[in-house]
C-alpha cells in the first residue's frame, strides 16, 4: 500500500526524522489560512498523488509571495496530472502539501528496503540526490552505496558511519555526520516497526544552515503487515486506487486492471499470469489479472464476472481453472449460477482441468449456456482470441 | 531416490485442528504420507483422523520422532511456528501459510541461518515425492512417478506443468514449491543441486515468475553446475511494472525482475526456455530425447 508524501512526512516526524514545516490542504481557503500561519520566506505547494514526476508535470509550485499560495491551490486542486508514472489518463489532485522552502546546499538520496537476495534490510544511498535512482544505478553504479543491516541486532552506529563516510559527508559537511547516523537509526525503526516495504527520501538535503531535512518522502507498506497497524490502514486513499480493484478486494479477489480486451478469471497467481501470457501469444491482450484464489465458490465467480464486465474494454472472457483442492464441478456450478445472475453478453471460453474436470465440462456443455468448453490451455486461448476477433 | 522427502519422512502438522490443517493433514495421510503428529497449543489429547495432537512441537517430536513439519498456522503467528519447529530440531519445515509479513520472514530467515534446518516456503504448495510422500496442498492424483524434477515459485501453474508431464508419460520424481514471497527459506539454487545429484531425476523443470533475481541466480548456477537438461517457463511477460501480481514477490520494481531479463539469463545458461506455458511438457520430452 502506498501513502501520500504528507503522510510519509508525518511518519518521519513521528520517528524523529526532520521534515519541513507543512500541512495537508484541500481547499484554497485553507491554503490562505495556513500560508498566514506558516509565514516563511519561501512557500512550496505540492500536489499529493501516488506517483512520481510531479514536478515536471507542473504539480509543484514555489513562491515567495504569501498571497500567491491560494491561487496555486485553486489551480492544482481538481487538476489532472499526467506523469511518467500515472499512465496516460493521469491522476486527479484532491489534496496538497503546503510547506516551507529550504536553503539547499547539497542533495542526497536515501532509501531502505529488504534486499531479496540476502533477506536483510538494506540502506541505499547516493550523492546524486534529486535524480531517478534507477538512472543513477544504470549509468553510474559506483555512485550507489549499499549497507545491509543485520536484522538479528538491528541498526548499529557503524552501519550509519559506513554510509556517511562512503557518501563523503566528511568532505561535504562534517557537522551533519552524527545527525545523519541518528536519522538512519530512526528510519530503520520506522521501517521495521511499521512493516514498510520501502522508505525513500529523495532528496535528503543538507541545508546552508548545516542541517538535514527530508525534502521529499515516500513510504510504501507491506500489505501483509497492515493488520498490525490501524494508523497506517487509515492512510489508505481510495481516490488513488482503481475502483474495480477496490471492489475486487472487497470480494476477496486479486484483480489488476490492464489495457487489453480479454478478461480472464483464473485460480492461482502464477497460472493467472501464465494465462495472460498465453493470450498475448495467441495474438491478443489480457484486460486484467484476476486470481479467484483457492476457495473459488459461486459467489466469487459471480463477483469475478461482475468486475470483468464492468470494464468496457472487455470483449470476451476466458476462465481457466486448474482444479486441485478446488473441484471443477463446483466451479462449473458456480459459472452456471453466476451466469443466471449476471448477464454475460460477450463470448465465454471455459477451460477446466484437474480434479473432476470431466464432470465440470459435462455440466457446462449441458447447461444450455452460450459458451465454449476447452480441455487444453493453448486450445482455449486460441478459441477466445478468435471469438473476440483477434488473430489466430 | 528422490529429494527432500520420501516414504520414511515423519510429518508433524502445525495448526492441525484448523480448517485447512485438518483437511490437508487428512489428504496427505490418504496419499500415504506418514503423518505422525499434529500440534495446536492447548489441544493435547485430541485426534484428527487418528493423528494425535500435541501442545508443542517439542512434545510431538519426543513422542513420535517427527522430522518434518507442515505449517498451516495463520500469518500473525506463523513466524513463531517456524521458529518453534526449528527449536524442536525439525530438519525440514514446509510452510504453506500465505500472507506472512515480510519483516517477520526477515527475522526468521536470519534466525535460521547456520542451523541444521531447511525451510520451504512460505506461501507455497509444499513438496511431493511421487508415490511416497505428499507434504502440502497439491492434488496428489495429477502426479505420476517418473523422471522429471520440478521446482517452482507458483502453485496452480506447477499443477499445469505436472499435468503435462504426467499426460505425456514422463512423470515426476519430486516437485518442490518454493513459494511466491519475496523472502523465503529455499531458493532455486538450493533445490537445483539436489536434483542434479538425484539419480532418478533425468531432467528439471523450473518455473519462475517476475520479480527479484532468483531466476538470474539460478541461471548462473545452472551454467556452472547443472549437466541435466533444464526446461523453464517464466510467468508474467505481460505484467506491467510496479504492480503486484497476486504473489507478494511477483512485482517488477525499478526496471528489475522482468520476465524478458530472466528468460535471457536462462537461455544464455543453456536452459530451454518456453514462451508458451502449454509447451512445458513437450519441451521436456524433446530435451530428454537429445
Amino acid at each position: 500500500m502506498n501513502v501520500h508524501e504528507f503522510q510519509a512526512k508525518s511518519l518521519f516526524a513521528q520517528f524523529g526524522v526532520p521534515v519541513p514545516r507543512g500541512k495537508e490542504i484541500t481547499s484554497p481557503e485553507a491554503a490562505t489560512a495556513w500560508a498566514n500561519e506558516l509565514n516563511t520566506p519561501v512557500f512550496v505547494v505540492k500536489a499529493q498523488i501516488h506517483a512520481g514526476g510531479r514536478g515536471k508535470a507542473g504539480g509543484v509550485k514555489i513562491t515567495k509571495d504569501k498571497n500567491a499560495v491560494a491561487g496555486f491551490a485553486k489551480e492544482l486542486i481538481g487538476k489532472t496530472l499526467v506523469t511518467h508514472q500515472t499512465g496516460p489518463n493521469g491522476r486527479r489532485v484532491h489534496r496538497l502539501l503546503i510547506e516551507e522552502g529550504a536553503n539547499i546546499a547539497k542533495e542526497l538520496y536515501l532509501s531502505l528496503l529488504v534486499d531479496r537476495d540476502t533477506g536483510w534490510p538494506t540502506v541505499i544511498a547516493s550523492t546524486e540526490g534529486g535524480m531517478e535512482i534507477e538512472e543513477v544505478a544504470a549509468h553510474t553504479p559506483e555512485k550507489i552505496i549499499k549497507e545491509a543491516i543485520d536484522p538479528a541486532v538491528g541498526f548499529q552506529g557503524h552501519n550509519g558511519r559506513n554510509v556517511a563516510f562512503a557518501l563523503g559527508l566528511q568532505n561535504i559537511e562534517p557537522a551533519v555526520i552524527n545527525p545523519f547516523v541518528k536519522m538512519l537509526d530512526n528510519l530503520y525503526r520506522l521501517f521495521m516497526e511499521k512493516h514498510a516495504a520501502l522508505v525513500e527520501i529523495n532528496p535528503l538535503i543538507i541545508t546552508k544552515e548545516k542541517t538535514l531535512i527530508a525534502l521529499d518522502g515516500k513510504v510504501s507498506f507491506d500489505d501483509n503487515g497492515l493488520f498490525k497497524h490501524e494508523d497506517v490502514q487509515k492512510m489508505r486513499d481510495l481516490n488513488e486506487e482503481e475502483p474495480l480493484e477496490i471492489e475486487a478486494t472487497a470480494n476477496n479477489l486479486n484483480y489488476v486492471k490492464l489495457d487489453g480486451n480479454i478478461g480472464c478469471m483464473v485460480n492461482g497467481a502464477g497460472l493467472a499470469m501464465a494465462t495472460m501470457d498465453v493470450i498475448k501469444l495467441a495474438g491478443s491482450e489480457p484486460a486484467n489479472f484476476l486470481d479467484v484464489g483457492g476457495g473459488a465458490t459461486k459467489e466469487t465467480v459471480a463477483a469475478g464476472f461482475r468486475i470483468l464486465l464492468k470494464d468496457p474494454n472487455v470483449k470476451g472472457i476466458f476462465i481457466n481453472i486448474f482444479g486441485g483442492i478446488v473441484r471443477c464441478e463446483r466451479i462449473a456450478h458456480g459459472v452456471i449460477e453466476a451466469a443466471k445472475e449476471v448477464k454475460i453478453n460477450v463470448p465465454l471460453v471455459v477451460r477446466l482441468q484437474g480434479t473432476n474436470a470431466e464432470e465440470g465440462r459435462k455440466l457446462l456443455a449441458e447447461s444450455g449456456l452460450k459458451l465454449e468448453v476447452a480441455n487444453d490451455l493453448w486450445e482455449a486461448a486460441q478459441k477466445i482470441v478468435k471469438l473476440t476477433g483477434g488473430a489466430a | 531416490m528422490s529429494i527432500l522427502v520420501n516414504k520414511n519422512t515423519r510429518v508433524v502438522v502445525q495448526g492441525i485442528t484448523g480448517k485447512e490443517g485438518s483437511f490437508h493433514a487428512t489428504q496427505c495421510k490418504a496419499y500415504g504420507t506418514k503423518v505422525v503428529a499434529g500440534v495446536t497449543p492447548g489441544k493435547v489429547g485430541q485426534e484428527v483422523e487418528g493423528i494425535p495432537v500435541f501442545n508443542t512441537v517439542a512434545d510431538a517430536v519426543k513422542k513420535t520422532e517427527a522430522d518434518t513439519s507442515l505449517i498451516f498456522v495463520p500469518p500473525p503467528f506463523c513466524a513463531d511456528a517456524i521458529l518453534e519447529a526449528a527449536d524442536a530440531r525439525i530438519r525440514l519445515v514446509i510452510c504453506i501459510t500465505e500472507g506472512i509479513p515480510v519483516n517477520d520472514m526477515v527475522r526468521v530467515k536470519r534466525a535460521l541461518r547456520g542451523r541444521e534446518v531447511r525451510l520451504i516456503g512460505p506461501n507455497c504448495p509444499g513438496v511431493i515425492t511421487v508415490d511416497e510422500a505428499k507434504i502440502g496442498i497439491m492434488p496428489g492424483f495429477i502426479h505420476k512417478k517418473g523422471v522429471v524434477g520440478v521446482v517452482s515459485r507458483s502453485g496452480t501453474l506447477t499443477y499445469e506443468a505436472v499435468h503435462q508431464l504426467s499426460t505425456l508419460g514422463l512423470g515426476e520424481t519430486t516437485c518442490v514449491g518454493i513459494g511466491g514471497d519475496p523472502v523465503n527459506g529455499t531458493g532455486f539454487v538450493d533445490v537445483l543441486p539436489l536434483f542434479e545429484k538425484d539419480s532418478e531425476t533425468q531432467a528439471i523443470v523450473m518455473i519462475g515468475e517476475i520479480g527479484g533475481d532468483a531466476e538470474e541466480k539460478a541461471a548462473e548456477f545452472i551454467k556452472k553446475h547443472v549437466k541435466k537438461p533444464v526446461v523453464s517457463f517464466i510467468a508474467g511477460i505481460t505484467a506491467p511494472p510496479g504492480r503486484r501480481m497476486g504473489h507478494a514477490g511477483a512485482i517488477i520494481s525499478g526496471g528489475k525482475g522482468t520476465a524478458t531479463e530472466k528468460m535471457k539469463a536462462l537461455e544464455s545458461a543453456g536452459v530451454t526456455v518456453v514462451k508458451n506455458p502449454a509447451e512445458i511438457g513437450n519441451a521436456v520430452k524433446k530435451a530428454l530425447r537429445r
